[in-house]
């Protein structure tokens, strides 16, 4: 395959997807959207097209925000695929696609990677139970089914989504038996300095602060200061209870499900399958793939945006999509660069803006070490059921690093291929050797990135 | 085990419900529920359990990242429930440890 088949394929029709596809597709490029949901959003905009919910209060009017981005959609000549995932990418932009049972390859003059963040894996003991799901996984229920948890309902973490849901849930009229709140309090201390950068964006701020008052005046008790969380079986097996520390005061809750949240890390699957450059971001504490200001990547023609290429926001991701569109419709020359420029200004500027608050947020909610380094007897790999202490073990052993352990104890080796594990096993490894995370390195990611029955692959090699 | 779902029905948008089968037992759900959805709704708070231990799973995610929702869809074995939607007389089933490759499986695949 010689020809290119269009001049744009976008992955992931979020607000930074969404935003792209409608930029490059008004500008006369010929854009493909590919996304593996059946309807546009992403996960903040989540059934957009189709909330399950009767009552708009409940999610509040910045989730139907998505409205505008996906109406958008329609009125250009974009040809959107929903239900399509791209299983492997190959180095000259190549795209393995699969969709509706049928696998197919297309190759873009430009590609863009919008796939978003996930939600930081939250190990401890007890997280594998039934009944323990995360902050995010909640608000899918209540975005596309209107399903709410019953009680005694528990909520445990740091971060604005574990505030958003919580509200959410309440406006919803959902009884909250605890919000656990595990951001270490030192957290606030450090946060400060960061606090002038945050004040350019007061609109969050005041969010934020909105947020923590609802949930004030609804008298949901909010215990701060917690560590040491659990997750305890019942007699059937499923979540019972969830125990924890406050101070030297040890508690225990009866809880039928248990929400957890410490916050979103890029999702990297597919710019790590490219061995993308990656860099470690320290007050975040993750990885994301190096970007220049447009959202170009280290291989030429390969850009990345929104939550993907570090973690902003909604309208960071919306604004960034639309730069990353615009430069490539300058490499393509459908517009000059002074066009580029003025039509790039307000995007950047709500770009700066969104990003001026993320140091004062990410230092405050930085993960607590025990979800970072999590106690030995806790698993961490949940597909393969391998220990903190095993891990800790092969690092001690002389195992440089994950990819190694993986051959050893099979760590990342299961259905999530290291989505859920990827990341403490860097850091538990890195921690136990007393090497920079950077130089401890990640998983290899290997196609098919999403998995693909043999027939599709048999099928696609004709 | 089946039982009382963990989760509850809020009054939606719209009125349009579909039956799947879910265990074999018949469910109403929302035509916008994904496969996972449906399986909470219905009252089973474990999808599959573990290839390794035995142990229950539960959906954790719901986007696709952790593989926990592992359900067998229309006879068709580790499908991920919550990136499936609901459709009209859909078969869901839990996954039981690892899938059996069976001869009709394999007949799919070329030498």
């Amino acid at each position: 395959m010689s020809a290119h088949d269009v001049d744009l394929a976008i992955i992931g029709a979020g607000p930074a997807g969404m935003a792209a596809a409608a930029t490059a597709a008004q500008l006369g490029l010929k854009t493909v959207l590919l996304d593996e949901q059946k309807g546009p959003g992403g996960q903040i905009y989540r059934s957009i097209t189709q909330p399950a919910p009767a009552d708009e209060n409940i999610l509040g009017k910045d989730y139907y925000h998505g409205r505008s981005l996906a109406l958008a959609l329609k009125n250009t000549s974009l040809d959107y695929r929903p239900g399509t995932s791209v299983w492997a990418l190959d180095q000259d932009l190549t795209l393995s696609l699969s969709g509706n049972g049928q696998s197919q390859r297309i190759r873009p003059r430009r590609l863009l990677i919008a796939t978003g963040a996930q939600e930081r894996p939250v190990p401890f003991p007890g997280w594998t139970l039934p009944g323990v799901m995360t902050c995010g996984a909640a608000q899918i229920l209540l975005k596309s089914s209107a399903l709410v948890p019953t009680q005694p309902l528990i909520l445990a973490g740091s971060g604005p989504l574990l505030l958003l849901i919580a509200a959410q849930l309440h406006r919803a009229g959902v009884a909250i038996e605890a919000i656990l709140d595990t951001t270490p309090p030192r957290h606030y201390l450090a946060a400060l300095k960061y606090l002038p950068g945050a004040l350019r964006n007061l609109p969050l701020l005041a969010k934020g602060a909105g947020l923590l008052a609802e949930l004030r005046r609804a008298g949901i008790r909010r215990i701060t200061g917690v560590s040491e969380l659990r997750a305890l079986a019942g007699p059937d097996g499923t979540l019972g209870q969830v125990r924890f520390r406050q101070g030297k005061k040890a508690q225990t809750l009866s809880a039928t499900t248990l929400l957890v949240h410490q916050g979103v890390v890029p999702n990297v699957q597919l710019s790590r399958s490219l061995n993308l450059s990656h860099d470690w971001d320290q007050l975040q504490q993750c990885w994301r793939p190096h970007t220049d200001s447009w959202g170009e990547s280290s291989l030429p023609g390969l850009f990345v945006a929104g939550d993907g290429a570090g973690i902003a926001g909604a309208l960071a991701a919306e604004a960034f999509g639309k730069l990353a569109a615009l430069q490539i419709a300058r490499q393509l020359n459908v517009i000059s660069a002074q066009q580029r420029d003025q039509q790039s200004q307000r995007a950047r500027r709500t770009l700066n803006q969104q990003r001026a608050i993320r140091p004062f947020l990410d230092a405050l909610y930085s993960p607590a070490r025990e979800f970072l380094l999590p106690a030995d007897e806790t698993l961490v790999c949940r597909c393969e059921e391998v220990t903190a202490g095993e891990l800790r073990r092969l690092a001690r052993d002389g195992c440089p690093g994950p990819n190694q352990a993986k051959a050893f104890c099979r760590a990342g080796m299961g259905p999530c291929q290291g989505r859920m594990c990827g990341l403490t096993v860097s850091q538990l490894m890195a921690d136990e050797r007393q090497v920079p995370n950077s130089e401890i390195g990640y998983y290899q990611i290997r196609s098919p990135i999403k998995p693909l029955r043999l027939g599709e692959l048999a099928d696609s090699a004709h | 085990m089946p039982g009382a779902s963990k989760f509850e029905r809020l009054a939606c948008a719209s009125n349009d419900w579909i039956q799947v089968m879910v265990e074999g037992q018949p469910v109403k759900v929302r035509p916008g529920d994904s496969a996972a959805a449906a399986l909470l709704a219905a009252g089973q708070s474990a999808a599959r359990t573990s290839a390794v231990s035995g142990d229950p799973r539960a959906p954790y995610c719901l986007m696709g990242i952790c593989f926990e929702c592992l359900l067998e869809i229309d006879g068709v074995p580790n499908v991920q429930g919550c990136m499936v939607q609901v459709a009209d007389g859909m078969n869901i089933r839990r996954q039981q440890g690892a899938p059996v490759l069976n001869d009709s499986l394999a007949a799919g695949v070329p030498a």
